[in-house]
């Protein structure tokens, strides 16, 4: 699948040339009627990253990208299960966004200038903010990032790691050799059966990567973090009614975690007269409508999938990654939502 | 013929009657002209809608267009070069080249390797010998019955599975062979070499020259002057006094094991080496073929008719099966080696950054999706023609030439 590569830019290629842009009505939003017309969301994921999508031994898939694709679903449709999974590749990924293929993109994609000022895309909210670091095995004996003059680094080509890798090493005045492959399981492979010194990508993904090893005490991860990766959820530019919806989604779900509502008592908080509960929660105030949704889009997102801190601990706590900036901010982290209001 | 002989036939030949267009239906060359008109119209229409449609899309999703990024720095690094490539400084369009390259590096070899083994397995498919045919047979019919992709991932598989550096094979301390690759010792390029090198050119060119003399001479007077002799003093004496002259400067580069790697030397790398493996041993399987039936296509009585002549077995395989053989195999073993340059594009996998590979990944960085398709396009067709135009050369001059 990852490896027609070309078939898949032509096609691709091809929607682009033939697809005619559709028609705004109804909602303002072309993306969200296309959507509620198809009974079903259609996001992007990886579908073969530990912790951010991958299929459980049910097939459903698992992981915070995926419940990020949910909580839009929740807030749509009431319904988290009205997804769609699309397993993308680094390479296909914003094509299949800028196509129309898909309508949101959930795949550890990092946020940066040219990808919003060339691509045609938006990034509407953060659901980890990331760094690239370096696996290395223990018996190579290195201890830091810096004595890695002349390593054979393992990356993903057409990531911002390969980028970030570069910058590095240029800054550092070191040489490195990369091996680039495309498809996830071989680029592990290779560096397990020792063609590289380090894999490189996400210190998220290391770190899930050598949790998910049997022999997992024989990896080290570097300290040295290289690179800012926030990695979040992309949305197609000129559908401004879309991204906020998406952007507000996310935002409710940090909020509830900082009022410390939660799927578990979100029922009982249906009582409280905090003002921002009541809020959040559609009690009061028509923000639902404001974003072209139910009133109780908030609700359903929180009662169905959960409350940031939730969705973090079900999918990242459990494979012993420390939450560290992934707080929200009155925990000392980065999440941070604006009032809803 | 000079141009004053007229034919007399033609001198008062009269021109056939002009023919007047029929507006109507009825007249065939109306009917053909409106059909070519609507048809070409048609062909413009479609190119029309598709490029301007793609124009509409392209603007209305705010993807920036045009060939402009090509200048820009790549940043992004490649791990095999053979002209100088630095990922902070060089260009996209750099990047680009050194795909081309890399794809013009494994095709070019694959093509020579793979037609001197499939020619070798090809003829002994052929050979009296029961094991040396049966061997022959079995590799044709197990190599070309695996998919080429299955084999290359074989063949990664299969060199990555090697010691790691520390633990290298090596032959003497010189030629390491490890997970990483080949590593063998280079000779320090120097000025001297590139000018033994101009001289070595110079002297192939007079060998050429020589022996084409040395043929004339034979044709006048029956006796051929001795092209070795010269062939010898111009091939080797010439760039070895050029050298000498220059100071003879001789370093070797010995690779050596320094931190995580070897430095110093040469590299065949495991990429490289799996695909070029795989594409050759894989595309071999079918040149076999092909010689094998260019050269049963040769009647018998050729042979027999050649061997009464009083021929040996080689001068009748070199002056006579093989010229006639070569008709039928030439055709299709252009296919061929268009085949293993489009199977090169396979590399993605394994991780040999070819054109397609680097286009790929140039393609993800910038978005220009377009763009980036289109070089891989126009790169493959350039080459793949080329191919072409060479073999089509080549076939015709060793075409029948009929009197």
């Amino acid at each position: 699948m990852r490896l027609n590569l070309t078939l898949t830019g032509t096609l691709l290629a091809a929607s682009l040339l033939a697809a005619a842009p559709a028609f705004a009505q109804g909602s303002g939003s072309a993306t969200l009627d296309a959507v509620k017309a198809r009974g079903v969301l259609v996001c992007g994921v990886a579908g073969a990253v530990p912790g951010f999508s991958l299929p459980d031994s049910q097939g459903v898939m698992r992981g915070l990208d995926a419940d990020s694709c949910r909580n839009v679903a929740a807030a749509v449709f009431g319904d988290p299960s009205k997804v769609k999974f699309a397993v993308t590749t680094t390479q296909n990924r914003f094509t299949a966004l800028q196509s129309g293929e898909i309508d949101l993109l959930v795949r550890s994609t990092t946020w940066t200038l040219s990808r919003e000022g060339d691509l045609g895309l938006l990034f509407a909210g953060v659901n980890y903010y990331d760094g690239t670091g370096f696996l290395v095995k223990k018996a190579l004996n290195v201890k830091s990032a810096k004595e890695m003059d002349g390593a054979t680094i393992c990356v993903q080509p057409g990531t911002s790691t390969e980028l970030a890798i570069s910058d590095y090493y240029r800054v550092n005045k070191m040489k490195f050799t990369p091996i680039l492959i495309q498809d996830l399981a071989e680029i592990q492979n290779a560096f397990l059966s020792g063609r590289c010194d380090a894999y490189s990508t996400d210190s998220s993904a290391l770190a899930t990567f050598r949790a998910t090893q049997t022999n997992k005490d024989d990896f080290l991860l570097l300290p040295e973090i290289i690179s800012k990766e926030p990695l979040g959820y992309v949305v197609r530019k000129g559908d401004d009614k879309w991204f906020d919806i998406v952007r507000w989604t996310y935002f409710a779900t940090v909020a509830a975690e900082e009022m410390g509502v939660d799927s578990k008592n979100v029922d009982t908080m249906l009582a409280s007269t905090n003002p921002d509960i009541r809020r959040l929660l559609g009690l009061e105030g028509t923000l639902g409508k404001s974003l072209a949704l139910d009133s109780k889009w908030a609700y359903n997102v929180i009662k169905q999938v959960g409350n940031f801190g939730e969705t973090w601990d079900r999918n990242i706590s459990v494979l012993g990654v420390p939450r560290g900036i992934n707080a929200v901010w009155t925990k000392g982290g980065l999440h941070y939502a604006p009032p809803l209001r | 013929m000079s141009g004053q002989t007229i034919d007399p036939r033609l001198a008062n030949a009269r021109s056939a009657p002009k023919r007047k267009l029929n507006i109507s239906w009825a007249d065939p060359l109306f009917r053909s002209i409106v059909w070519q008109v609507l048809i070409v119209g048609v062909v413009i229409a479609i190119g029309w809608f598709l490029i301007t449609n793609t124009q509409r899309n392209l603007l209305v999703r705010h993807i920036a267009t045009g060939l402009g990024f090509l200048s820009n720095t790549s940043g992004i690094p490649i791990a095999e070069t053979l002209i100088p490539y630095e990922p902070s400084v060089s260009t996209w369009g750099r990047a680009v080249v050194e795909g081309i390259l890399n794809t013009l590096k494994v095709a070019v070899v694959g093509i020579v390797l793979s037609t001197i083994l499939g020619t070798i397995i090809g003829i002994g498919r052929l050979s009296k010998n029961w094991l040396v045919a049966k061997v022959a047979a079995f590799y044709v019919e197990t190599l070309r019955d695996i998919p080429v992709l299955l084999q290359l991932l074989f063949w990664y598989g299969i060199l990555q599975s090697l010691p790691a550096p520390r633990a290298a094979m090596k032959i003497g301390n010189a030629v390491f062979l490890s997970g990483r690759g080949l590593k063998f010792p280079l000779i320090e390029w120097q000025d001297a070499h590139s000018w033994a090198l101009v001289a070595f050119l110079l002297g192939l060119i007079g060998t050429i020259a020589w022996n084409a003399t040395a043929n004339k001479k034979r044709d006048e007077t029956g006796v051929k002057p001795g092209v070795w002799p010269a062939a010898v003093g111009l091939l080797i004496g010439l760039p070895v006094l050029v050298w000498a002259a220059l100071g003879a400067p001789f370093v070797v580069d010995y690779p050596a094991l320094k931190g995580f790697n070897f430095v110093g030397g040469g590299t065949v790398t495991p990429e490289y080496f799996a695909l070029l493996l795989g594409l050759t041993l894989y595309t071999a399987a079918y040149i076999a073929e092909i010689v094998r039936s260019g050269i049963q296509a040769v009647p018998k009585g050729q042979w027999e008719a050649a061997g009464a002549l009083g021929l040996r077995p080689g001068s009748v395989l070199k002056l006579i099966v093989l010229p006639q053989a070569m008709r039928v195999i030439i055709p299709p073993m252009t296919s061929q080696f268009l085949n293993l340059t489009k199977n090169s594009s396979l590399a993605v996998a394994i991780g040999y950054q070819d054109i397609v590979s680097i286009s790929g990944t140039m393609l993800n960085q910038t978005g220009q999706a377009i763009e980036g398709v289109g070089i891989i396009m126009v790169v493959f067709l350039t080459i793949s023609l080329s191919i072409s135009l060479v073999m089509n050369w080549y076939n015709a001059r060793i075409a029948l030439v009929e009197r």
